[in-house]
């Protein structure tokens, strides 16, 4: 971006100031600490100058909103023609409840719906089986049958709001649910909009929410994709997710790479089912992590938006721009806040979010002050969404597109972060692609050394927390948390039994029969899948018919 | 030599957070124990067949899905019941499990829950401390 006359000049001009204003300074005080690092441990330099973004070349990196290499964003406008969507997770208890929170969300300005299912239904199992013992309505809304859905989405009108279904080895399930209840309400599938998570692969890699093995579970991953693509063209059919693997310890670039690692995997297996790319690749969607460390969450953000195009167009040979953007949802980073000082979340989170809106990101959850402790009660919930306003309509972030471009440091970082991402996605390439690194423990490994290394950082208090290894205080216990009600799961075991004596039977055999002989071809089970729900099969027959034909997942555990 | 503390690192429930469990099967194995990481989806069953199988010391409950009311009073009961009453059961689930939920969980058995921000020095140092000596 310099010529080489501008450089020279800087370089004696630093060179000045190294051996004199510099220089003096530090004799007489040295700074805080020998070596800076962000939260991801990478070092950081006192100065950065023209001569750190050298090499940077205006048109080839960085280029124009909404045009190749999409560093500075994917749409041309940006927040100036519309902000990104406010989506907060949100589910607990039972259907009703979670409804009633939704409808409150969506009164206070609230832009999209953001469905959080509980642990049983994540994993494929009715409320009333053994392992759902204890985890009914806990940390999401209890869905058995499509009846579930349809009070969850009560007087919620399909066609205006998006919804998005943190779902992924039965991401069909819910998705086919959906389906159904949008055509009861009148409104047709190509109207639908919305993201199911789909993401199996880093549930085997850290989130844990797995049951199929992996080759069996990318079948059903690419059967959804392909479904969508045919049947519901404004559905994200996945949403390639960074959020856990970063929750789990990894860093921010560790975050980006293995993401692009999975979405390399899923781009793959697609065009081996015979998709062309240019006809899925746009409802490809991405999941972020956002932590406090502002800059070096811009770089990360930009620095993937620069891979993930060159991937899709040099990798992929995709035509389509829209094939190349990178296009994702952030969620501020639950592992940073603190059960101590719960208040000093808020900033936390207004940080993360200000990060979120530098960065370019398409929707943002933003997490409630309470969390390390609960789910969100709901002045926290509250909070939590006017901090994303706030941040939106006060902070100036989003009048100007990508405005850190051009920083120094930022587009240091962003290119740091793009060879690191460069760097891994060879080493993975080499090992045989991403299953085969997934196997072989390397990636969960990565994840883990970063994550040791962090709480070693803490606890020798080379870095510090606020309120963990520093400023901390005798603090009362918390009061006023929310509390889930524990007799959801009786009252679904009760309801369950009713609702599986009462259908029509000879309708819910065939449609599990037909599932299931459809499930052992090369068939897509999607429609088989939809049949399933309208004939009131559950959650947890469906995913039994699929442990019958695929078998279930054991992991190896790396530590 | 002594023999070393055997420990069992264990995930009860469907909750995925192994954050907190692996990096401590990490620490407790520096710090000279042996560690068996039960990996996710144990149900209580599987957790005491295993502590029996391995002949451990200790017995390491994460949670952080809210379930450790149901889970960890679950865990004594039937490790008692096995006749595994020296065994020491330890657990932790960060802010999740609520100061007020300690007492009702050692008066089932529970020797200590660690808390958010508890350095893992501290909770090696308690289980070198309250083990089992053989």
């Amino acid at each position: 971006m310099f010529d080489e006359k501008v450089l020279q000049k800087i370089q004696a001009g630093k060179d000045n100031w190294d051996q004199g204003p510099l220089a003096k300074s530090l004799s007489k005080s040295p700074e805080a600490k020998p070596v800076f690092t962000t939260i991801s441990g990478t070092p950081v330099q006192r100065l950065y100058t023209p001569l750190d973004i050298k090499e940077l070349d205006y048109d080839i990196d960085l280029g124009y909103p909404g045009t190749f290499p999409f560093t500075r964003g994917v749409q041309p406008t940006m927040y100036r023609g519309r902000f990104w969507t406010m989506r907060q997770y949100a589910g607990f208890g039972d259907a009703r409840s979670t409804n009633e929170r939704y409808r409150y969300l969506l009164k206070q300005g609230q832009t999209g719906l953001s469905v959080a299912f509980q642990l049983p239904t994540q994993a494929g199992y009715d409320s009333d089986h053994p392992l759902s013992m204890g985890e009914v309505g806990k940390v999401g809304v209890a869905i058995d049958h499509i009846d579930d859905m349809k009070t969850l989405f009560d007087q919620i009108p399909l066609d205006k709001v998006t919804t998005s279904m943190t779902m992924n080895a039965p991401a069909g399930v819910l998705l086919a649910m959906y389906l159904a209840i949008a055509q009861e309400q009148g409104v047709s599938w190509d109207k639908v909009g919305g993201t199911v998570q789909n993401d199996v692969l880093k549930e085997i890699i850290c989130r844990g929410q797995y049951i199929y093995p992996p080759k069996q579970t990318m079948r059903l991953t690419v059967d959804l994709i392909e479904f969508c693509q045919k049947n519901v063209p404004k559905w994200n059919s996945i949403s390639i997710s960074g959020y856990h693997i970063r929750e789990s310890g990894s860093t921010a670039g560790q975050e980006m790479a293995f993401t692009i690692a999975d979405g390399i995997a899923y781009t793959q297996a697609c065009i081996e089912r015979g998709m062309a790319v240019d006809s899925f690749a746009p409802r490809l969607s991405f999941f972020f992590n956002a932590f406090t460390n502002v800059l070096e969450e811009v770089a990360k953000f930009r620095a993937g938006r620069r891979y993930w195009a060159k991937v899709m167009k040099e990798r992929f040979k995709a035509k389509d721009p829209r094939s190349m953007m990178l296009r994702y949802h952030v969620q501020t980073g639950g592992v940073t806040l603190t059960a101590q000082q719960p208040l000093n979340n808020i900033v936390r989170v207004a940080l993360q979010s200000y990060a979120t809106a530098l960065g370019g990101a398409q929707s943002l959850h933003t997490n409630s002050y309470d969390e390390a402790l609960c789910l969100p009660t709901q002045q926290a919930v509250t909070v939590a969404l006017r901090t994303q306003q706030i941040v939106a309509e006060e902070s100036g972030a989003t009048d100007t597109i990508d405005p850190l471009a051009g920083c120094y440091y930022v587009e240091n970082m962003t290119d740091r972060i793009e060879a690191e991402i460069d760097d891994y996605i060879k080493k993975i390439d080499a090992m045989g692609g991403t299953l085969a690194a997934i196997e072989q423990g390397y990636i969960q490994k990565e994840i883990q050394n970063s994550s040791y290394r962090f709480q070693k950082e803490i606890e020798s208090g080379e870095r510090i927390y606020v309120g963990i290894n520093r400023y901390t205080m005798e603090e009362p216990p918390p009061t006023g948390l929310l509390k889930v009600d524990m007799s959801v799961g009786e009252i679904k075991a009760a309801e369950l039994r009713n609702y599986r004596a009462q259908r029509d039977q000879a309708k819910w055999k065939a449609a599990l029969d037909k599932l299931r002989q459809v499930s052992a071809t090369n068939e897509n089970v999607m429609p088989y899948v939809v049949e399933a729900v309208k004939a009131k099969a559950t959650v947890g027959e469906i995913c039994d018919v699929w442990r019958g034909v695929f078998g279930e997942y054991r992991p190896k555990e790396f530590i | 030599m002594a023999r070393k503390i055997k420990m069992i690192m264990a995930k009860p429930g469907l909750d995925g957070h192994d954050r907190g469990a692996k990096l401590l099967a990490r620490i407790f194995a520096e710090a000279g124990m042996e560690v068996v990481y039960t990996g996710l989806r144990q149900t209580p069953e599987m957790i005491v067949s295993a502590a029996e199988q391995e002949d451990a010391d200790v017995v390491g409950l994460s949670s952080l899905s809210g379930v450790h009311n149901y889970f960890f009073p679950r865990v004594v009961e039937l490790m008692k019941e096995k006749g595994l009453d020296d065994v020491l059961l330890v657990g932790g689930g960060g802010g999740i499990i609520p100061e007020e939920d300690y007492d009702s969980l050692k008066k089932s058995g529970m020797a200590a829950i660690f808390g958010p921000g508890t350095p893992t020095t501290e909770i090696v140092s308690f289980i070198e401390n309250n083990v089992r000596k053989r």
